[in-house]
């Protein structure tokens, strides 16, 4: 009991008190920063990117596709892509993942998520999700499980993840849905009450990512029901999931 | 000959493995009673198929490698599972992949594929009754589906369906083979992929790797044994709801964790391993800064085992739940930390150590434990320490010495016509990666093992007689991959 108490206070308190202007490592991986003027069309970056989330001409990183493993950085030689560490990487529409040369931090704050008063009428105050693993690699599972621990502590905001969809007012996605999982994603989504709200975590559930091309994946799923909020990442940072997730509550 | 030996990290030709008849060939995976880990067909055109079979002998680090070809008009052949249960999965593979049946197998279920066609053990009897769970489970987890057999509270057998992951990643690495395809096999081995997947291709392309770069990555894959540790003590801790554990671990991680997000921009480690060595060195500031991390880590770690264990109601929970024994592990083909948690010596980094961890010359340790997730418990601990100091030591080395590039340019085509193969130990075990190429240097085929296909079955075996509800306990205690079974 004793030692409890005095492991309890020796850990003190660890959670991060400003989570939407937290203090991310300069190493990681986020924004990508583009310059067209420095490129000079010689398309290593195209034949390195394992997602073909590139375009040249102008050049464009589309970030529901990108996996951030920064190999297109380095098969640069003239410095044309960067990544900063921006990790509020979420948008509400698939089209504003793709990040072009002018986009900054600020632009992208501001244009990437677009409020819905009926979401945040609803939700706003709480909002708890049914997870759907639908074969994700567990990379996005274990960042998903990392946002309700001590230090991210998502549970403050009123956000948690629920163990029934009968108890949820939404689903995350995460994987890129292979076959085997295509029907029970779907009676997932079915057995959730309405009105509810649909999320895609991480490049694999907004594009396939690396698994794109292969033929045990059945996404139609997404042709069929409407998307939320498009997360994107490989694996999705907590910081990132967590300021998605109110942005489109609108908090 | 009937076999070719070779060692771990090694190719051979593919014209010198032995090719037999399959009858033979199971005469002499009976008289050599190796352990399996390869065992896997390859279409070899004109409608035959060759099943390779890889064997290991852990006390002396040897690979034996052969391989039997079968006719369009043969069909099926006797099973070994028979004789030797550890082929039970492998076949069911093999069949899957190449229909060819294995006669007379016990067990012969789908693996992956055609999960409507399972065929659930039933049990009957007036009070018997079955609990299904899954696929979609009510943690943030993967999907698979369990069914349990049960008379009242208690378990008597559990059935394991997966298949729910799989994404045919063998053939999207032949089609179009990356490291970030082998980082995403299984994303909490990360590191351990892609390790394996970047030490076959260099084998292949006759890279030599320089001395820093692998000591970044042996560094690496010890911290992913010790974040992926400490996390799964915090998840133990959870399910016997003692969330004062729960926490601190899940605190503790985090430290491991964005100290590799410093290293290499991501918190697994993604983007750190790369064909050719490593893409991020690590400067002197961040050595000493990781240094303080991991003694701080170490320190935090030994006192909240300890506080837990003290715990009279924690050890309750803990002893003799979920129980696998020696025996019962060495039959079925158990490896890793499930199989050492029962008493097995059997860790390929000392069985089949690679160059760097070689030189390191680190003295075994060897774990008594009794099977139960109490050993799994301090077996994860124990790892953990070690694998802070062994990164430790690590991180000095990298400080005083080995000033070199860590990455090597080379632009080889892979070596034609060969088999190569690479065992690294992650955190769960072995994990075997083995590429073939045909004539004109192109991958024909990859094989993957994941420890968690031999070890999902040692889950429904410790799950025997135990009550359902400590079925998420002895979970926990294994924290077994789907992905990595289901490929």
């Amino acid at each position: 009991m004793f030692d409890t108490l005095k492991s309890r206070i020796y850990q003190g308190n660890q959670f991060i008190k400003d989570i939407k202007n937290a203090q991310m490592r300069e190493q990681f991986r986020g924004l990508p920063k583009l310059c067209n003027s420095k490129c000079n069309n010689c398309e290593a970056c195209l034949n390195i990117c394992p997602t073909g989330a590139l375009k040249l001409n102008p050049l464009s990183i589309d970030m529901g596709k990108c996996t951030f493993c920064g190999a297109c950085k380095n098969a640069c030689k003239t410095g044309a892509i960067n990544f900063s560490n921006f990790y509020k990487l979420s948008a509400t529409s698939r089209e504003k993942l793709i990040i072009t040369e002018n986009m900054t931090e600020e632009e992208f704050s501001k244009v990437a998520i677009e409020v819905k008063k009926e979401i945040k009428k609803v939700f706003g105050k709480s909002l708890k999700l049914r997870q759907v693993s639908a074969a994700g690699c567990n990379g996005c599972e274990m960042e998903l499980n990392a946002c309700s621990n001590v230090n991210f502590d998502m549970g403050r905001f009123g956000i948690d993840f629920v163990a029934s969809p009968r108890h949820a007012d939404g689903i995350v996605i995460t994987g890129p849905i292979s076959k085997n999982m295509a029907y029970a994603l779907k009676d997932c989504y079915k057995s959730t009450p309405n009105p509810k709200v649909v999320i895609l975590c991480g490049a694999c559930a907004i594009s396939g990512g690396i698994f794109q091309n292969s033929s045990e994946l059945d996404r139609k799923f997404l042709e069929k029901y409407p998307i939320d909020l498009y997360i994107a990442g490989c694996p999705v940072h907590p910081l990132t999931f967590i300021n998605g997730i109110l942005g489109l509550i609108g908090r | 000959m009937n076999w070719i030996k070779t060692k771990n990290n090694t190719k051979v030709n593919l014209n010198e493995i032995p090719t037999l008849k399959i009858n033979d060939l199971r005469e002499e995976i009976i008289s050599l009673n190796k352990r399996p880990v390869g065992f896997f067909g390859k279409d070899w055109g004109y409608g035959t198929t060759k099943l390779f079979t890889i064997l290991a002998d852990d006390q002396n680090g040897d690979l034996y490698i052969s391989s039997a070809l079968f006719e369009q008009s043969e069909k099926e052949y006797e099973s070994l599972t028979q004789v030797l249960p550890s082929f039970h999965i492998f076949e069911r593979e093999f069949y899957e992949q190449f229909g060819i049946k294995p006669k007379n197998h016990p067990w012969l279920k789908p693996l992956r594929k055609n999960q409507k066609d399972y065929q659930f053990f039933e049990m009957e009897g007036e009070e018997v009754h079955q609990v299904a769970v899954g696929p979609i489970h009510a943690g943030v987890i993967e999907p698979g589906h369990f069914r349990f057999m049960c008379n009242g509270e208690t378990v008597y057998h559990l059935e394991i369906m997966l298949g729910y992951q799989n994404r045919g990643i063998e053939d999207l690495i032949v089609k179009h083979p990356t490291n970030q395809l082998a980082e995403s096999i299984c994303g909490d081995s990360t590191i351990a992929h892609n390790l394996a997947y970047s030490k076959v291709i260099e084998i292949l392309k006759e890279t030599k790797i320089t001395k820093r770069a692998q000591l970044i990555r042996t560094l690496a894959l010890e911290m992913e044994r010790a974040a992926i540790h400490i996390g799964d003590l915090g998840a133990i801790a959870g399910d016997i709801a003692y969330l004062m554990g729960a926490s601190v671990f899940g605190a503790i991680r985090t430290l491991v964790i964005n100290t590799m997000l410093e290293f290499s921009g991501s918190r697994f480690g993604r983007g750190l391993i790369t064909v050719g060595g490593v893409n991020f060195d690590i400067d002197d500031e961040k050595i000493q800064r990781a240094v303080k991390t991991f003694s701080k880590v170490e320190k935090d770690v030994e006192r909240m085992v300890k506080t837990m264990l003290k715990n009279t109601s924690v050890m309750s929970r803990l002893e003799k739940t979920g129980v696998v024994s020696q025996e019962k592990a060495h039959e079925i083909g158990v490896v890793g930390m499930a199989a050492r948690a029962c008493g097995i010596v059997i860790d390929s980094r000392f069985d089949f150590p690679d160059e760097c961890f070689k030189n390191l010359a680190l003295p075994r340790k060897i774990f008594k434990g009794k099977g139960d997730v109490n050993a799994r418990f301090q077996l994860r601990y124990q790892e953990t320490m070690e694998s802070l100091s062994i990164a430790k030591r690590i991180l000095e080395m990298l400080k005083n010495g080995y000033k070199e590039e860590v990455f090597t340019q080379n632009e080889n085509l892979l070596c034609a016509n060969s088999m190569a193969i690479s065992i690294t130990e992650g955190w769960r075990g072995e994990v075997v990666h083995i590429a073939l190429t045909d004539g004109n240097s192109n991958l024909t085929r990859y094989k993957i093992k994941d420890p968690s296909f031999n070890n999902w079955y040692a889950l429904a075996l410790a799950v025997r007689n135990n009550g359902v509800s400590d079925f998420p306990l002895c979970n926990k205690s294994f924290n077994l991959s789907y992905c990595g079974n289901d490929l």
